[in-house]
């Protein structure tokens, strides 16, 4: 157990930038382009003597009915989600890239001949690097979504609050602590939900001689080809899509969080409920919604391939000796 | 003596080449072995092999312990350093020192800490801002503070200046090596480590041409300076090798009768180096 923390530690030596700085920069440089936007906009109206917010808008806080009023909620929401989102997409660049050296490049540098020097078996060094990706990752990629959600959201109000408006009275209206509900119980499904695309990327990265990048992408990419050329889904009785929808892109683009919900058809229910009523963007992504995949066999077939695949790569990690 | 190493027909064929041909060997506690070869001669997929990095056929007992199935605990009582380098680049003392220190339960920290305060290393330095020298000493501290039973070498010197080379042999013998452990190192710098082998391997094309102690050396193999009358009575004594220096020559001589040797010049031990150059002859041709 000391061992096996001490194998996550050297993975967050190793990977700081990717784990922690790319998802801090992200977020730093999201909440300055958006006060820069800010200012922008308090200039130009300044200039054109156009009124952001003001009495007009408490006002028209005071006199909205209680749909407004969600919809305000919900657009506080909305910019407290794109920033979460934007992390999001970087951390699964990340994931992605760190999953496809996590097993090559100490090969490649010959440095994994001093890991093999101590007394660590195959199993868990594979295994610290799959915990990374699916468990350490994730969860300063949450934390630090939250944080920056959440100075987004004060940043607003604190702008609006400049113009009169009660900015208490604004952050009540969005649904931070569902947010930080909701991206917080987000994390043990992504880490289910990875499984199979950490698993084929970590497999060609104890296979592959070199490039892995380039096995990882080509090999799904031309038996998808291929399949799409000669139908082979006919013979199933399924279009060539579900083969690039459920083989190839889960099996690369599982590592984006949020990737299993163009899956789940309960989802799809619900961005058409948000178009109607919603006022509630969180419902898309709340773990009412989003935890029924657990019924879906998709998830669970996924996570079956991924452990299969990580026992492939154990076993080449055994057994490549190029270095 | 309890053996550390015992193989028996080890054999390794890459795709078309035969690195190893049914080698057997047996090596001892508390001794340094040297196993030297030319480039290609199975140096190193010996030493794989006997570090369970590698499979092969035949059998290979290490400590007790078969390398293949049994790595993880055999790793407790193995130390090895693969030539230099091979140090993560991104990793800094303090968190190499760290980790070891937590991952392996024969090493010893303080130790450890006492061999990097003799360098010029500190805490915070990470392994692609030092040199290659540097390298060595940090990755020599790390291991000189395990307490194992077999440290393997393969090339552990390979570019360093002779300073930092000296340095590493020397502290091996003073402040690591005892009756309980054993060194098996492979090298092309022979005259180096000549004086600390107790015993002596030569591989020649995944063969062991020669295993023997150091001493066994000395009493078989002679070094003749003969003058030119006397050369071709030394000829047919069937030498292994013969060189010409100012005007006399060189003659050495595997297992030939001592007192012969000394009526035609004077004898002395052949260095390993000779020994090395004679044996190996037309390896590359």
């Amino acid at each position: 157990m000391k061992t096996f923390y001490w194998l996550l530690k050297r993975e967050f030596w190793e990977h700081r930038g990717g784990f922690l700085w790319a998802p801090v920069i992200t977020g730093v440089v999201f909440l300055v382009l958006n006060v820069m936007a800010v200012i922008a906009a308090e200039v130009l109206g300044a200039r054109h003597g156009f009124h952001v917010g003001g009495d007009n808008l408490q006002m028209m806080i005071a006199r909205a009915d209680a749909g407004d009023i969600r919809q305000i909620g919900a657009g506080l929401d909305i910019a407290m989600l794109s920033s979460m989102g934007v992390i999001g997409i970087v951390m699964g660049i990340v994931v992605l890239f760190y999953c496809l050296g996590a097993l090559y490049d100490d090969r490649r540098d010959r440095s994994i001949l001093f890991w093999k020097s101590l007394p660590i078996s195959n199993v868990n060094t594979v295994l610290s690097k799959v915990v990374s990706a699916i468990v350490v990752a994730p969860v300063i990629a949450v934390l630090v979504s939250l944080v920056v959600g959440l100075a987004q959201l004060v940043i607003y109000a604190l702008v609006l609050s400049l113009h009169g408006v009660n900015a208490w009275q604004l952050i009540g209206l969005a649904h931070p602590f569902r947010a930080v509900g909701t991206l917080v119980s987000s994390i043990p499904l992504y880490a289910l939900w990875a499984v199979p695309a950490v698993g084929w990327l970590m497999f060609c990265s104890a296979w592959a001689r070199n490039k892995p990048f380039l096995w990882a992408v080509a090999v799904p990419a031309v038996i998808g080809l291929l399949v799409s050329w000669f139908g082979i889904m006919g013979l199933f009785n399924l279009p060539t899509a579900w083969f690039w929808k459920n083989i190839v892109q889960r099996a690369l683009l599982s590592v984006f969080p949020g990737s299993s919900l163009v899956y789940d058809d309960g989802s799809l229910t619900a961005g058409a409920d948000f178009g109607d009523d919603g006022h509630d963007p969180l419902a898309v992504l709340s773990p009412m919604h989003t935890y029924g995949l657990l019924a879906s066999p998709n998830l669970w077939i996924g996570v079956l391939a991924g452990v299969v695949l990580l026992a492939g790569a154990v076993w080449f990690r055994r057994m490549r000796d190029d270095s | 003596m309890n053996a550390v190493v015992t193989a028996t027909g080890l054999t390794k064929t890459y795709k078309n080449a035969l690195a190893l041909d049914h080698v057997s060997f047996r090596i001892d506690s508390g001794r340094i072995v040297g196993l030297i070869g030319p480039n290609g001669a199975g140096k190193t997929t010996a030493l794989k092999a006997i570090l369970g990095l590698t499979d092969f056929q035949g059998e290979l007992n290490v400590l007790g312990l078969d390398p293949r199935s049994q790595r993880d605990q055999l790793m407790e009582q193995v130390c090895f350093i693969a030539d230099v380098a091979v140090l993560p680049r991104w990793i800094r003392v303090r968190e190499a020192v760290d980790f070891v220190a937590n991952v392996h339960p024969r090493f010893n920290r303080a130790k450890c800490e006492g061999f990097l305060a003799r360098t010029k290393l500190t805490p915070d330095m990470r392994v692609k801002q030092m040199s290659k020298g540097m390298i060595v000493q940090l990755h020599l501290a790390l291991v000189m503070a395990i307490d194992a039973r077999l440290l393997v070498l393969d090339e552990p010197t390979l570019g360093l200046d002779i300073l930092y080379r000296k340095q590493f042999y020397q502290s091996l013998l003073e402040d690591y090596f005892d009756e309980n452990k054993t060194i098996i190192v492979t090298t092309h710098q022979v005259e180096e480590i000549e004086h600390i082998l107790t015993d002596l391997m030569f591989i020649r094309d995944g063969k062991i041409v020669l295993d023997t102690d150091m001493d066994a050396v000395g009493e078989r193999f002679a070094e003749v300076l003969v003058s030119a009358d006397k050369a071709d009575v030394a000829r047919r004594l069937k030498p292994l090798d013969e060189r010409q220096v100012f005007g006399k020559s060189i003659f050495l001589f595997d297992g030939a009768d001592r007192s012969v040797l000394e009526d035609m010049g004077e004898v002395r031990r052949p260095s390993i180096s000779d020994l090395f150059v004679a044996t190996m002859k037309g390896t590359y041709a």
